[in-house]
């Protein structure tokens, strides 16, 4: 069973053997090291690009236009601003060009908190990333999910940005990716570069199969009737576990949403858990001032004012100029299990 | 085409002083038929400028930007570019100066017309950009945009593939000096000469001493944009833009160059600016910058190629042309509303969250 950079990993191999991927790159993205997080080793097509955000981008682009198919990725996300006008370019290009030239392209960056990576590796580019018309984006919070939505991604004539929680990489899924073996063992040892020197070191790969996750598409992970939750990200798995919580402890179902794309969005599942429900919280790690989650928010106060029994809530992350290294500090500017339960009731017990 | 080569294997017995490297002398001439064709594209190129300034003062159009003065260079480059689609053909990263090169590689100048008038019709941008702003993907002429200096990353990109394709077609970036204080300069010199992986662009640089209202001298140390290259051990060159047979010989020398080596090469052409940066500083002619044009005429005349009347006349032609070109694009119809979101996903696949 894959964690989330094994299961980036084994979704490069298959586009690049099947998908007509031919390139995967960014600083240390190629050998030795195969990605920070290691969620590019062993691919044959990834190289090393010199530490230069802005012809990263620019590169993807003009692999673009040429019609190569490219993944390129930025370190960290924190790293990603200096490109922001080149984003904005990639995003309006067929626009601007009234349909002339696409810009089918990944760029992959790890996102969020819960590393302790302090200032520069610990926030959020969600509503940054939303406000780039002319992308999609996505975000998995599982590696079967990850897995199908690259693929996806790959294969989108549009430019695709594809947000990694970096606090996941390392996490197992509980849903096998077609074609891996079961056995976490046997699959380390068959794609996971070995310590020390790995000169000589080939990975001998799974039969990994197609299997693609629609952008667009939302997944329930918990079913519900008490109050929805929407989220996506690491922060699903926090859901997912108050939820279970709350069930257990209070008898109170949650339903708990998955959006997996933030733009474009599952409004379909939102209305139709928001209908049923009737009270709903937003939540993610993103800074709250402008936050993504507050333009859901607006439009279920917009279209759906009359089915709530509650306020909509927006939970999110603290609007400071960074996330402090200490654990303390990091735990007390994100959303906790236990800030998602207290939003959770608050809303469950207001009286309209 | 054979004079040109004739010429060139003569070259090594003069120099001209704005050169470094191989010498090349703009006394050598073309072929006849070829600086009539240059003559005449750079006429038609200057004529059209002209007209687009005549029509953004006139409220046809809400904005210009263009190349008078760009002509001796943009023409040249346009002529000796691969042309074509796909990585086996040149790539065009332009900037917003183009009109020469994209005169010269065919394209019609009501095109030109209908983009700074933002008309339907407009076939680069639909009526939704600026003058000058060309696309052209049948030329892999991709669109240029209003930020200064991305092309040269964009550039890195096209290169990338026409590598990995042992293609033989060149990424061309233009683009001016003041953009040159941009990261993606840099960025481009860089990535152009990564060692053993070198990339076949053609990064040249179009000094007009001016960026907007900016001269060159206040910002720049440099004494020439093209000596950043030499760090890279790349073939840098620098030409008088504003001569269009030094220009001509000087640029098919560096394509064949890249063509047969795959490395890149940086050129940099002094140019004029005739009408200032563009409508926003007035586009008014300005006196005391050398106009090529007029300087070309002269040699053309004094070579017996040309005569007074016959300027005149090609002059003329190109300025009926245009202004009944003109004429008929301004009553072609504009953009609609409901066109708005056309085109923000490949096969009109639905962008609007209202539609979710």
């Amino acid at each position: 069973m894959a964690n989330m950079a094994q299961s980036i990993r084994m979704a490069l191999h298959f586009a690049e053997n099947n998908l007509g991927l031919t390139d995967v790159f960014g600083q240390d993205v190629g050998a030795p090291m195969g990605g920070v997080f290691t969620a590019t080793q062993g691919v044959k097509c990834a190289w090393n690009s010199p530490l230069d955000e802005r012809g990263i981008v620019g590169a993807a682009m003009g692999l673009a236009l040429a019609g190569d198919r490219c993944v390129a990725e930025i370190q960290f996300c924190d790293y990603i601003f200096n490109t922001i006008d080149l984003l904005k370019m990639a995003g309006n290009t067929l626009w601007v060009s009234h349909g002339n030239y696409s810009m089918p392209l990944t760029l992959m960056t790890p996102v969020g908190a819960g590393i302790r990576g302090s200032i520069y590796h610990s926030h959020s580019f969600d509503a940054w990333a939303t406000r780039l018309p002319g992308w999609k984006v996505v975000m998995p919070s599982t590696p079967l999910d990850a897995y199908g939505l690259l693929l996806a991604a790959i294969q989108d004539p549009n430019p695709v940005l594809f947000l990694k929680p970096k606090a996941l990489l390392r996490v197992r899924g509980e849903e096998l990716i077609p074609g891996e073996p079961e056995s976490e063992k046997e699959l380390r040892s068959m794609i996971d570069a070995p310590l020390g020197d790995r000169s000589n070191w080939k990975p001998k790969w799974p039969q990994v199969e197609e299997y693609t996750v629609d952008i667009g598409k939302a997944k329930i992970t918990r079913a519900g009737d008490d109050i929805t939750l929407v989220t996506y990200g690491r922060h699903v798995l926090m859901a997912n576990q108050v939820a279970d919580q709350l069930k257990k402890e209070k008898s109170i179902s949650v339903e708990v949403i998955d959006l997996r794309s933030l733009y474009p969005y599952d409004w379909a599942c939102i209305k139709k858990s928001v209908e049923k429900t009737k009270r709903v919280v937003f939540l993610n790690e993103d800074t709250e001032v402008t936050n993504f989650a507050e333009h859901l928010c607006y439009r279920v106060t917009q279209e759906l004012f009359y089915h709530l029994l509650a306020r909509p809530k927006v939970l999110a992350g603290k609007n400071l100029p960074g996330i402090g290294l200490h654990a303390v500090l990091e735990e007390n500017t994100v959303p906790q299990p236990s800030d998602i339960q207290g939003a959770l009731l608050e809303v469950l017990n207001e009286i309209p | 085409m054979a004079t040109a080569k004739k010429s060139k294997a003569k070259a090594s017995s003069k120099k001209t002083k704005s050169q470094s490297g191989p010498t090349i002398s703009s006394k050598l001439k073309l072929d006849k038929k070829l600086l009539l064709k240059i003559y005449d594209l750079m006429a038609q190129s200057r004529v059209l400028e002209e007209r687009m300034i005549q029509v953004y003062r006139k409220g046809g159009a809400y904005f210009w930007i263009g190349a008078p003065g760009e002509e001796a260079f943009g023409v040249p480059l346009g002529l000796l570019g691969r042309k074509g689609q796909g990585p086996q053909y040149d790539y065009w990263h332009l900037h917003y100066r183009g009109t020469p090169s994209l005169l010269a590689l065919g394209m019609d100048p009501a095109d030109a017309l209908r983009l700074i008038m933002n008309k339907a019709t407009d076939t680069c941008t639909g009526g939704r950009n600026f003058s000058n702003h060309y696309c052209y993907p049948q030329w892999n002429v991709v669109p240029v945009t209003s930020p200064i200096e991305v092309q040269y990353s964009t550039a890195i990109g096209t290169g990338i593939s026409q590598r990995r394709h042992k293609s033989k077609g060149i990424s061309i970036i233009t683009g001016g000096d003041a953009g040159s204080a941009e990261g993606d300069f840099a960025s481009c010199l860089i990535w152009a000469t990564r060692p053993g992986f070198e990339l076949p662009l053609y990064i040249t640089v179009q000094n007009n001493r001016w960026g907007i209202s900016t001269d060159y001298a206040s910002q720049h140390a440099e004494k020439s944009v093209a000596d950043r290259g030499k760090a890279f051990n790349m073939r840098t060159r620098t030409y008088n833009g504003n001569d269009p047979i030094e220009t001509y010989l000087g640029i098919q020398d560096d394509m064949e160059y890249i063509r047969k080596t795959g490395r890149p090469v940086l050129a940099e052409f002094r140019v004029s600016r005739l009408y200032g940066h563009s409508s926003a500083s007035g586009a008014n002619r300005i006196e005391g910058e050398e106009c090529c044009l007029e300087t070309f005429e002269k040699k053309l005349r004094d070579q017996k190629v040309l005569t007074a009347a016959k300027v005149k006349q090609i002059r003329a032609d190109h300025f009926e042309s245009i202004k009944t070109l003109a004429e008929q694009v301004s009553q072609e119809a504009d953009p609609t509303a409901d066109t708005l979101w056309d085109h923000t996903y490949v096969n009109s696949e639905n962008a609007d969250w209202r539609l979710f």
